[in-house]
């Protein structure tokens, strides 16, 4: 091994995930969890066309490759006049994937949250609404923290995807570096390194999320 | 012609309740009367509708026929009701349920607060006064900073008790409140609620704790398969219970070594 290769080349890789892949996991999550708790409210809403809406985009959504969502969007839309650069496809791809693994997460928080709560709330006065989001929602975005901390974590590595769409996030700039040099097992190693240090502080900040979050446990 | 006194207008009564859920028809025409200021002994087998009767009262239940009125309150059940008359009847009567569904998320006092201040809209500083002096009178004044899981059974509720007299209701209203409580938890909270008909409270109370009934109770309501059988004072009724349904009920729940 090349280690002054490693130390030559782990500056920018970092430097790829500091710049690329981890503003893509937030824009991506934020956006995502925003389409997951639309969609969520959709499927438990009632309302027979729009839960049918939302069931047919969890299920297109979890039922096809995200690397086939992507070239659709940054390859196939251009056709029909609609052209992105990487980093907007990117993100809309990303960000409609988490929705759809997301939704069916937090639909399932909602639905455990017991149906006495519903009740206390209507008999202190509160509207539906109301007790959606002073009562319900609360407890359930707990109850989701350790599902939708794996989605985040996943998301982490999924962004990876984004590299064949030519967005300069931590492995492209590996590509990049592992290309011209031909060492492609170092250049790879260094990159899966800072993936997986990345990981492990999301990992560590889940637990400790997780442990605060305890406090409340029913 | 000897006059009586004319008795006080009922603050509750209601007039034919009818509800079926699917073919099960849990309701078959209930009325009901309560006098202001009198505890009201809803008892009966499971299953007898007492606890349906009780959800209507406060909402949590559409009849599909019959009238209601608390206090200034009329409702006809005949026809869905809107969402002022629903919030009016939240307003006019307060629940405290089996399971005390305290909200998890929030503080003791959270959990007394947030119906005046997010829902009646006083102001926090006057809502949260009121709060912590009725905890103070529950003996829960220390506990307003906790969650509702650090507090025992009893505790809970308690809180829950406080939770619906904070809201101001015309008159409270018991679920079973000790069914799920461990036998030395009950006394406690048949202690507030004691205290509270001493107080003059309308209370409507679904109870299988047939002493309570006796003692506190003004009136009981014996309910088996839809309809009321048989009411009366509690020493009438169970001394000297009139129907034979009344009768094998009572002499179940006394348990073959009363």
């Amino acid at each position: 091994m090349d280690w002054q290769l490693v130390l030559d080349s782990i500056g920018p890789v970092a430097l790829g995930g500091l710049t690329g892949t981890i503003p893509l996991t937030l824009a991506s999550f934020s956006l995502g969890l925003v389409i997951a708790i639309g969609m969520a409210l959709a499927r438990i809403s009632g309302i027979a066309w729009l839960s049918g809406l939302a069931r047919a985009y969890i299920s297109i959504i979890r039922g096809t490759p995200m690397l086939v969502q992507l070239f659709v969007i940054f390859y196939g839309m251009p056709q029909i006049g609609i052209t992105l650069d990487p980093w907007p496809s990117a993100i809309i791809a990303l960000s409609l994937n988490v929705g759809g693994y997301a939704a069916e997460i937090i639909r399932a928080a909602i639905l455990s949250i017991p149906r006495g709560q519903w009740e206390a709330a209507a008999m202190i006065g509160m509207s539906r609404g109301q007790a959606l989001g002073r009562i319900v929602l609360p407890q359930a975005a707990r109850v989701s923290v350790p599902p939708l901390s794996n989605t985040f974590i996943s998301l982490v590595k999924d962004t990876s995807l984004a590299s064949v769409i030519l967005v300069t996030e931590l492995l492209r700039v590996a590509q990049r570096i592992a290309a011209p040099s031909g060492e492609f097992l170092t250049i790879y190693l260094v990159a899966a390194a800072v993936y997986w240090v990345i990981c492990l502080v999301l990992a560590a900040g889940q637990d400790r999320l997780e442990r605060k979050l305890d406090r409340y446990a029913v | 012609m000897p006059s009586e006194p004319p008795a006080p207008a009922p603050l509750l009564s209601a007039r034919g309740l009818h509800k079926s859920f699917g073919d099960n028809h849990v309701l078959r025409g209930v009325d009901l009367d309560i006098a202001p200021g009198t505890v009201h002994a809803l008892i009966g087998p499971s299953g007898s509708g007492k606890t349906t009767v009780l959800r209507s009262l406060n909402g949590l239940e559409s009849p599909d026929a019959g009238s209601l009125r608390i206090a200034d309150l009329e409702l006809d059940f005949a026809r869905p009701l809107g969402r002022r008359e629903r919030a009016a009847l939240h307003r006019a009567s307060a629940m405290v349920f089996q399971q005390h569904h305290l909200f998890p998320h929030l503080t003791v006092l959270g959990n007394v607060t947030v119906g005046p201040i997010r829902v009646q809209g006083r102001p926090k500083a006057e809502a949260t006064a009121d709060a912590l002096a009725l905890l103070e009178r529950v003996g829960l004044r220390e506990k307003a900073d906790a969650y509702p899981s650090s507090l025992s059974g009893g505790q809970q509720q308690r809180v829950g008790i406080v939770r619906a007299l904070a809201l101001q209701p015309s008159m409270l209203l018991f679920d079973e409140p000790t069914s799920s409580l461990d036998p030395e938890l009950v006394g406690e909270v048949l202690a507030v609620m004691t205290e509270l008909a001493g107080e003059g409270w309308t209370m409507a109370v679904v109870t299988h704790e047939l002493r309570f009934a006796r003692e506190v109770a003004d009136e009981v309501s014996f309910f088996d398969e839809g309809v009321v059988v048989e009411r009366g004072a509690p020493e009438r009724v169970f001394g000297d219970p009139r129907h034979e349904r009344t009768k094998r009920f009572l002499r179940r729940l006394q348990g073959p070594f009363a």
